[in-house]
C-alpha cells in the first residue's frame, strides 16, 4: 500500500493554505527604499561581501546566515557597518553589524526568519565610505504537517 | 592484521544506529541543521538543558525538596533513564513517559502541583534527563506489563485515521525517504526528544510531535496525556531499540 | 534573566583571532503573530547586542524581528592582551543583561 495519488494531492494542497496565514507585507520596493536610506542614494558596487545561506531552506523560522566582508580590518581600512535586507518579510531590515577594526575579521553568523522564497541583500560600508554588496535568492520549502 | 583491526574499528565507530538500515531523522536533515544539533554552543536545546539544571536544584512544593535532594546530580542516577522509558508505574497501575514520571515525583514526593504538558519547566527537566542518555542505545524496559501497551501502540501506528485516511505506517514505513511537498519523510524514530523544532521555535515533546501528525492527516488529536500517546511512545521506542539517543535533537 | 550560552575561549595567543558565540533564550516575538482573538501578540525582541573588550566597544549589532527565536550570534575578535570581554544586550523594554568573561592572552 502506498500513498494514493488523491491523498498525496490532498496533503500537498493543505500546505500552501496554511502558509498564506503568515503576514507578508514587504515588497522589493520597500527593500529598495530601506537600502536607499542606508546608502543615502548611492549604488553599492558588487563584491567584497559574501553571503552564505543554504540555497534550500528546511524551515524559514531559523535560517543560518553567514555574512563576511573582505577587509584587512585595520584602523585605516575596515568595515564600519553591514546591513542585511530582505524583500518579503513584514519588515525589510534583518540585522546590522557595526564592527570596530579590533575584531580582526569581519565575519558574522546569525539565524534569520524568512517568510517566503526571496532575495536577500547585504551591503557593507567601508571606512573610506565605499559601499559593497552581495545578494542571493533563497528558496524556503514548506515543512510537512505543521500545527495549524 | 592491520586490515582486521581497521575493519573492527570501523564497525565500532559506526555504532548501533548504523548496524541496520534504520535511519534517524538527523540523517534526513541538511548539513546546516545537523550542525545546529551537533554543536552544543549552537544547539538551542542546550538552553533547555541550562534551565533544567537550574530547576533540578530548586526546591518545589510543600516538601521543599528538589530533584537533587533525592537523586543527586543528574549525571548519576539519570544516566540511561530516558533510553528505557516509557516504564510501568506500580502505584498508578499505568505506563508513564518521562514527563509523567517527573509529574509523579512532583505530586508524590515534592507535594507540588503537576506541571501542564509542554510547560517550559517540564520540558527543561525532561531535556536535562534526556541528555543523560545522549549517545546511549535505546533500551526499552523489559517489564512484561509494557507488552500490551506496545501492542496497542503498534495497532494505532497501523490504523488509518483522519480525513486523509492515512496511518503512521503509510508515511513513515511505506513512504519513508520520499517527500511530502518539499520536506523529506523520515522514519519516525523518537531518538532525540524533547526536540528543538525550528517550526515551533521552541522545545516540544513527542506527544506534541504526534499531535502534529494527527493534524497533518486531518484527524482530531487526542488530548495531551492520553493513554494512546503513551502506547504509541512505547511502541515507537521499541521500534527504535538499539538506535542512539540524541536528546536534545534539532529538527526542521 | 534569560538563560544564555556564551562561548569564549579562556585563553589565547597574542594576536590570535578567536571566535565568540552567544545563544540567548528569547522568543523574539515579531509583533506580527495573530492570536486567537484576532489581535496581535505584542512585539518583544532583543533590539541590540554589544561586545566590549577591555571596556572598549568592539561590536554593535541591531536585531530586527527577522532574527530567529533564541537568537544566535557568532563573530570574531583579535585578542592582544588579557582582559575582560563583556557581552551586553538590550530588549524591547530597555532591560539590559550582560555576561562577563575574562580571557588570558599568553
Amino acid at each position: 500500500m502506498t500513498l494514493t495519488r488523491r491523498s498525496t494531492f490532498a496533503l500537498g494542497l493543505g500546505l500552501p493554505l496554511m502558509l498564506v496565514t503568515r503576514p507578508l507585507f514587504a515588497s522589493p520596493e520597500t527593500m529598495g527604499a530601506a537600502i536607499a536610506t542606508f546608502t543615502a542614494g548611492a549604488t553599492p558596487a558588487e563584491g567584497r561581501v559574501s553571503l552564505d545561506i543554504p540555497l534550500l531552506v528546511e524551515n524559514g523560522n531559523s535560517v543560518p546566515m553567514t555574512v563576511e566582508v573582505d577587509s584587512p580590518m585595520t584602523a585605516n581600512d575596515h568595515v564600519t557597518e553591514i546591513a542585511v535586507f530582505n524583500e518579503r518579510n513584514p519588515l525589510p531590515d534583518i540585522v546590522r553589524f557595526r564592527p570596530s577594526p579590533a575584531l580582526g575579521l569581519a565575519r558574522f553568523q546569525v539565524r534569520i526568519r524568512l517568510g517566503d522564497t526571496q532575495k536577500i541583500t547585504a551591503i557593507a560600508r567601508m571606512s573610506d565610505g565605499s559601499l559593497w554588496s552581495a545578494a542571493m535568492t533563497v528558496i524556503v520549502t514548506a515543512p510537512a504537517c505543521i500545527e495549524s | 592484521m592491520t586490515k582486521v583491526c581497521t575493519t573492527a574499528l570501523v564497525i565500532l565507530m559506526a555504532g548501533p544506529a548504523q548496524s541496520d538500515d534504520r535511519r534517524s531523522g538527523f540523517e534526513f536533515m541538511g548539513p546546516t541543521t545537523q550542525s545546529m544539533q551537533t554543536d552544543d554552543m549552537a544547539n538551542p536545546g542546550m538552553l533547555a538543558v541550562l534551565a533544567g539544571e537550574r530547576l533540578w536544584n530548586e526546591p518545589a512544593g510543600l516538601s521543599e525538596q528538589s530533584c537533587q535532594t533525592c537523586h543527586g546530580d543528574p549525571e548519576g542516577e539519570m544516566r540511561g533513564v530516558a533510553a528505557r522509558y516509557p516504564a510501568f508505574d506500580e502505584v498508578a497501575g499505568t505506563a508513564v513517559d518521562i514527563s509523567g514520571r517527573v509529574n509523579l515525583c512532583r505530586t508524590r514526593h515534592q507535594r507540588a502541583d503537576p506541571l501542564p504538558h509542554e510547560n517550559a519547566d517540564l520540558l527543561a527537566l525532561v531535556t536535562l534527563i534526556g541528555l543523560q542518555s545522549r549517545g546511549l542505545p535505546i533500551q526499552p524496559d523489559p517489564d512484561p506489563r509494557l507488552t500490551e501497551w506496545r501492542a496497542r501502540g503498534e495497532a494505532y501506528y497501523e490504523t488509518r485515521v483522519g480525513q486523509l485516511n492515512l496511518s503512521c505506517a503509510q508515511c513513515h514505513d511505506e513512504n519513508a525517504g520520499g517527500h511530502l511537498g518539499g520536506a523529506p519523510i523520515p522514519e519516525a524514530h523518537p531518538t532525540g526528544y524533547p526536540i528543538y523544532r525550528l517550526e515551533w521555535q521552541a522545545m516540544g515533546s513527542l506527544q506534541r510531535r504526534l499531535r502534529g501528525c494527527f493534524t497533518g492527516v486531518r484527524s482530531e488529536p487526542w488530548p495531551y496525556g492520553s493513554d494512546g500517546y503513551i502506547a504509541l511512545e512505547a511502541y515507537l521506542m521499541q521500534r527504535a531499540a538499539g538506535m542512539t539517543m540524541e536528546t536534545p535533537a534539532v529538527r526542521p | 534573566m534569560a538563560d544564555v550560552l556564551v562561548n569564549i575561549p579562556e585563553s589565547a595567543a597574542p594576536g590570535e583571532i578567536i571566535e565568540i558565540k552567544l545563544l540567548i533564550s528569547h522568543p523574539m516575538e515579531t509583533g506580527f503573530r495573530p492570536l486567537a482573538d484576532g489581535t496581535l501578540q505584542p512585539r518583544d525582541i532583543i533590539t541590540s547586542v554589544r561586545c566590549l573588550y577591555g571596556g572598549e566597544t568592539v561590536l554593535e549589532v541591531d536585531l530586527h524581528p527577522a532574527i530567529s527565536a533564541n537568537p544566535f550570534l557568532a563573530f570574531h575578535l583579535r585578542v592582544d592582551r588579557s582582559d575582560e570581554i563583556v557581552l551586553e544586550w538590550t530588549d524591547w523594554y530597555g532591560e539590559v543583561q550582560r555576561e562577563v568573561r575574562q580571557i588570558e592572552v599568553v
